[in-house]
């Protein structure tokens, strides 16, 4: 923890700010499990009607829960939200390349792909 | 941060005096995380990628499981609640907090990496999934391969830093040592934030 949130809030105040962050990234993790399986999984079959609409907003769905979660760690376990900006910078600075590595690739493959199935050889 | 905090982080031990107002050893840790992030970009995009390339043995739907994971999951999530609980113990000279909250983390960490050995273990006897069956057993073989070394050295280090607690030489003013450990943790944790759901989620609702 950064020294400036712990002469901020004090300690038990952090304690207690450390459980309620817990507590949501348990939940969160819960309603991704749960997705899944109404979307997927057993409760497919109980709850059909869930299940349809949910289904198409899946992998969004996913990815907003799980970038949720991220966030949540790295500002608050990891302290980004009270140590210094700079620090904020360098790490968003990472993501942004990670992310540019992620488009990139996938724009890479998706168009090789394209074009193995023009020449009417699979993948 | 604050002048308090300077000085607590001037009297770290072996804390460096940059130009910079945060301690050296602090920063290139997080100079080593932004370099991970690229790292874990590409080996998560290798496996998207491939994932649905198993024309030759089992696919992510012949033998991910979610209830292992899931478990895995949630106790690497509560280690990092518990690696933070101890870095709070350090810095307030609470001993018996520390230990507490570090001991458990280290628990935690083991557990994750023996779930891991499990599963590994699980796919290649029962499954039949080696490293070279297909391109998806491959790539996800070394994403979540890398993951858990990740995990390992990171359960070392804390067990380390543990045995250090135990004998009482982190004082708050080397509460430093295991922050920077903490920092590490937090990134294994939230490198797994995003294999979970897109690895074994999304692999297996499609």
């Amino acid at each position: 923890m950064s020294d400036h949130h712990a002469e901020g809030v004090g300690a038990h105040t952090a304690s207690a700010e450390y459980i309620r962050i817990a507590v949501v990234l348990f939940a969160l993790t819960a309603m991704e499990v749960l997705l899944y399986e109404a979307c997927f999984g057993h409760l497919k079959a109980s709850m059909p009607g869930l299940s349809t609409s949910l289904s198409p907003w899946f992998v969004q769905l996913l990815l907003v829960l799980s970038a949720f979660k991220f966030w949540l760690v790295a500002m608050f376990y990891m302290h980004l939200k009270f140590d210094l900006k700079v620090l904020q910078w360098l790490f968003g600075f990472s993501l942004v390349l990670a992310t540019i590595v992620i488009m990139a690739l996938f724009t890479l493959f998706t168009y090789n792909r394209t074009l193995w199935w023009w020449g009417g050889v699979p993948w | 941060m604050t002048t308090a905090a300077l000085d607590l982080h001037a009297h770290d031990a072996g804390a460096h005096h940059t130009s910079m107002p945060v301690p050296s050893r602090k920063l290139a840790m997080w100079v080593f995380i932004a370099s991970e992030c690229m790292f874990f970009a590409t080996l998560i995009s290798t496996f998207v990628i491939y994932r649905d390339s198993h024309a030759k043995g089992p696919g992510p739907k012949d033998v991910f499981g979610v209830p292992l994971v899931t478990a895995g999951t949630a106790v690497l999530l509560f280690s990092s609640f518990f690696v933070v609980m101890a870095l709070n113990g350090a810095q307030q000279g609470d001993r018996k907090k520390l230990l507490r909250w570090l001991s458990l983390t280290v628990l935690c960490g083991v557990f994750f990496v023996g779930m891991q050995v499990y599963e590994f273990t699980h796919f290649v006897t029962e499954k039949h999934l080696g490293y070279t069956t297909n391109l998806f057993a491959s790539s996800f073989y070394t994403l979540t391969g890398f993951h858990g070394t990740h995990v390992a050295v990171g359960t070392l280090w804390l067990a380390t830093l543990l045995k250090d607690a135990w004998k009482g030489r982190i004082p708050p003013a080397k509460a430093l040592n295991l922050e920077i450990a903490a920092l590490y943790w937090h990134f294994v944790d939230v490198v797994w934030i995003i294999i979970f759901p897109v690895v074994y989620l999304m692999s297996l609702g499609r």
